[in-house]
């Protein structure tokens, strides 16, 4: 464990160092384009689900046997959500007590192992730290009506919001559930009101950009959390995912994240590093998103002798290391370096922001926000490389840290090449400074959205922002905030690339290969004992020396005979 | 007693001899490219030629113990003291001389002692060693799951490295001593059309004469 992360930290100091790199690049070739926080310019940061330009995915899953439109449940008229949702319930009358169990109305976890209690109602992130508190703005993702604090009624089943995932003109949208600072409220001005009757006859089930409109917008923008889910896989083309190519397969989310009664396969908390069940039969395994649940565990061809040696690879090596070779390939970036410390400064009493880091797809990015601080950014990034068995513990608030020890991971991960359900995964790796309690050496929740005079969110004010959101929570606070370093590891597994843009065998078979900094297990053509090594090459160069010279006295010894 | 060529290496023995050399060049090539010695080969192309290389020595060492058993060759292997002392000196000061090889071929006993030990200590200790830890390397995947098996490969790769030095160390002594004869071409010959001189006793002169006379010129 400790090898492992040694060795992902090396990775991911290469990696802040090519961010580095690639924000100086891009300082490079775009002005100062520094724009007060109000300016209506294109703004691809924050404005997710607020897009309306993104028409939506094809579904190769709507094969549906009902036409909504012909309901008379749905002919309205309606004026809200929670109508429609009655509607919804009306005919589908197990879905609401299905949907309650689910995490995406929870937005709680425990972690079956460790017994930790996860989820977005508890954890902090190293993005905008916490949505505990800050439910006004966060809950925009939670899939219900009108969560802005802890009065949410999570036993009514109107208050779950069906649309948001089986909306199907992709003209829905949500707006924050209370009211924020007006430097952030101007966000969510001017949106075309949402037509409820034609949203509700359009229901089918969840295309890309339903699913997407909240986990490709992880972290406060587009891509800024996985590195591997961002909104260039509404359209993707095959290069950039084998599977959810639009001219191809074209698979919705669900195709691999198969439910039942409202529950998903596929939990970034508790996740299957290694799985051995396989495809199944007909009727059996409708619980897990891996790889091998569609592909089997001997995936490769096994008509050459590479083919079969990549078989004998699956038990050690996740899919995903070889045949994910890059993250935020789509012309989206990934943020990998937030740092909290330099938020707050303002022009004229006003936040802004500096938009110098332009990513692949021509949009500009925002390197810094007075709300958030500073950030760096990724594209066509190698990810970091670690053995991992699944299981993710993070440090919650609850957590006593060490700033001693800093970085502090905010999720670590066990694995090691001796345990046989680890594999190697490959990782994207956040670099964040985030503020701490510096009297109890815990994290704090920060009260960031609110339209009052406390909310970091139009204060700038991190000493205010975080005893209001200690106080909001009942969390003792020492009244005395620093700053951390903190990382989080994010577990790679979407853009699959095709087959013929996997890794190859010499990527990480090689002296300084992509597994250069993973220790502990011995790797052909990367490994070698110096001591052999060394004994061998004296051996031959003595066993040369001594022919040669046997070869040389022979020489000279006729020479003498012959004179004689 | 009477100095004659005699065919002394049957066809079997020397397409055994120079397919075995054609492999564990290969092997030696392709191996220390793994190793990561040079990089002529991507590890994806090396690993299959090693591999196919290894699979067909394999094959042909099964023919060649077979071919050694039935025919009584394994003989010339049986490791002797007699002469070994001489011949060890005449390396190492007699061949400086001028002097002549103190051993004479025998028709059942084609090899001097020091050849005959060298070739054994080839064929019962190197070979074996890294043909047992090749094996174990390739087929990894049958033991992986066992505790302790990255640790166990670790020691399989440094076994089957450091035969493969001395393999090499052996085929440069090997070679070397091939320019030691009358000549280079005259010391290979007998390898390739299977001829050398060798003393033969009355018996086995009229023997050869008679029932094999095309073994014999």
């Amino acid at each position: 464990m400790a090898d492992g992360h040694t060795a992902i930290r090396r990775v991911a100091r290469g990696l802040g160092t090519a961010a580095m790199l690639a924000l100086s690049a891009a300082t490079q070739a775009v002005p100062d384009t520094d724009s007060p926080v109000h300016a209506p310019a294109a703004d691809v940061d924050m404005n997710f689900r607020l897009q309306s330009t993104t028409p939506t995915s094809r579904t190769p899953l709507s094969d549906s046997t009902a036409d909504h439109s012909l309901y008379e449940a749905l002919q309205g008229p309606f004026g809200s959500g929670p109508e429609v949702t009655k509607a919804c319930l009306s005919c589908h009358t197990e879905a609401g007590e299905h949907f309650m169990k689910s995490i995406h109305w929870t937005w709680e976890y425990t972690h079956p192992e460790t017994g930790q209690k996860l989820g977005k109602k508890t954890l902090i992130n190293t993005f905008c730290t916490n949505a505990r508190g800050n439910e006004g703005m966060c809950a925009q993702c939670h899939a219900g009506y009108g969560w802005k604090d802890d009065s949410f009624d999570f036993t009514n089943q109107s208050a779950i919001d069906c649309l948001v995932c089986h909306d199907r003109t992709g003209t829905y949208y949500k707006t924050p559930t209370s009211e924020g600072s007006q430097a952030c409220n101007v966000m969510f001005e001017d949106k075309a009101p949402i037509e409820w009757v034609r949203v509700a006859q359009s229901v089918g089930l969840p295309g890309r950009e339903n699913c997407g409109s909240c986990h490709f917008y992880g972290g406060g923008g587009d891509g800024v959390k996985h590195g591997d889910l961002d909104s260039s896989l509404v359209h993707a083309h095959r290069a950039l995912d084998v599977h959810m190519d639009e001219d191809g397969l074209n698979f919705a989310c669900t195709e691999c994240h198969v439910s039942r009664r409202h529950q998903w396969a596929g939990s970034r908390y508790h996740v299957i590093a290694r799985d051995t069940g396989g495809t199944g039969m007909p009727g059996q395994r409708r619980d897990v998103a891996t790889c091998e649940s569609c592909h089997g565990d001997a995936p490769h061809p096994a008509d050459s002798l590479a083919g079969i040696k990549l078989n004998h690879h699956v038990d050690r090596v996740a899919c995903q290391t070889c045949h994910i070779p890059r993250i935020a390939r789509g012309g989206v970036a990934t943020m990998v370096d937030w740092d909290w410390r330099t938020a707050g400064k303002t022009r004229d009493g006003e936040g802004y922001k500096e938009k110098n880091y332009t990513q692949g797809n021509g949009e500009h990015r925002a390197t810094y926000k007075s709300i958030k601080g500073s950030f760096r950014y990724a594209e066509n990034e190698v990810p970091g490389y670690a053995w991992f068995s699944g299981q993710m513990r993070y440090t919650t608030i609850e957590t006593q840290l060490d700033p001693e020890q800093a970085p502090v991971e905010i999720n670590s991960f066990s694995g090691s090449p001796d345990d046989l359900a680890s594999r190697i995964w490959p990782f994207k790796i956040m670099h964040t400074v985030q503020p701490y309690d510096k009297g109890n050496n815990t994290l704090v929740y920060m009260h960031l959205w609110g339209d009052d005079d406390t909310s970091y969110w139009g204060n700038y004010d991190f000493a205010k922002a975080i005893e209001t959101g200690m106080a909001k929570n009942g969390i003792p606070y020492s009244g005395e905030y620093g700053f951390v370093e903190t990382r989080s590891y994010w577990p790679i597994t979407h853009m699959v690339a095709p087959a013929d843009q996997a890794l190859d065998c010499g990527d990480c078979h090689a002296r300084d290969g992509r597994l250069a900094g993973l220790t502990g297990f011995y790797l052909p053509g990367r490994d070698a004992n110096a001591w052999i090594d060394g004994l061998g090459l004296l051996l031959l160069t003595g066993t040369l020396g001594g022919v040669a010279g046997h070869g040389i006295l022979r020489a000279v010894a006729r020479r003498r005979r012959k004179t004689q | 007693m009477s100095l004659r060529r005699v065919m002394l290496y049957s066809r079997f023995e020397r397409f055994w001899h120079w397919t075995q050399m054609l492999l564990i060049l290969v092997l030696l090539v392709t191996g220390f490219g793994l190793h990561g010695f040079h990089d002529l080969l991507d590890f994806r192309r090396a690993v299959t030629l090693h591999t196919a290389a290894a699979l067909g020595l394999v094959l042909l060492w099964v023919f060649a113990i077979f071919w050694h058993l039935t025919t009584g060759n394994w003989r010339h292997y049986v490791p002797t003291g007699s002469g070994l002392w001489q011949v060890a000196r005449f390396y190492a000061w007699g061949i400086f001389r001028g002097e002549r090889h103190p051993y004479r071929k025998a028709y059942w006993r084609k090899h001097n002692p020091l050849q005959a030990l060298s070739y054994l200590a080839l064929k019962l200790v190197l070979f074996p060693l890294i043909w047992a830890s090749g094996l174990a390397y390739l087929f990894y995947a049958l033991w992986s799951g066992m505790p302790g098996a990255g640790g166990l490969l670790e020691g399989v790769a440094l076994v089957h490295t450091a035969t493969a030095f001395a393999i090499l160390a052996f085929i440069i002594i090997h070679v070397y001593l091939l320019t030691t004869g009358e000549s280079f071409v005259e010391h290979l010959k007998p390898m390739l059309n299977g001829f050398d001189k060798v003393e033969l006793t009355p018996e086995e002169e009229a023997y050869l004469e008679k029932d094999e006379p095309g073994h014999i010129r």
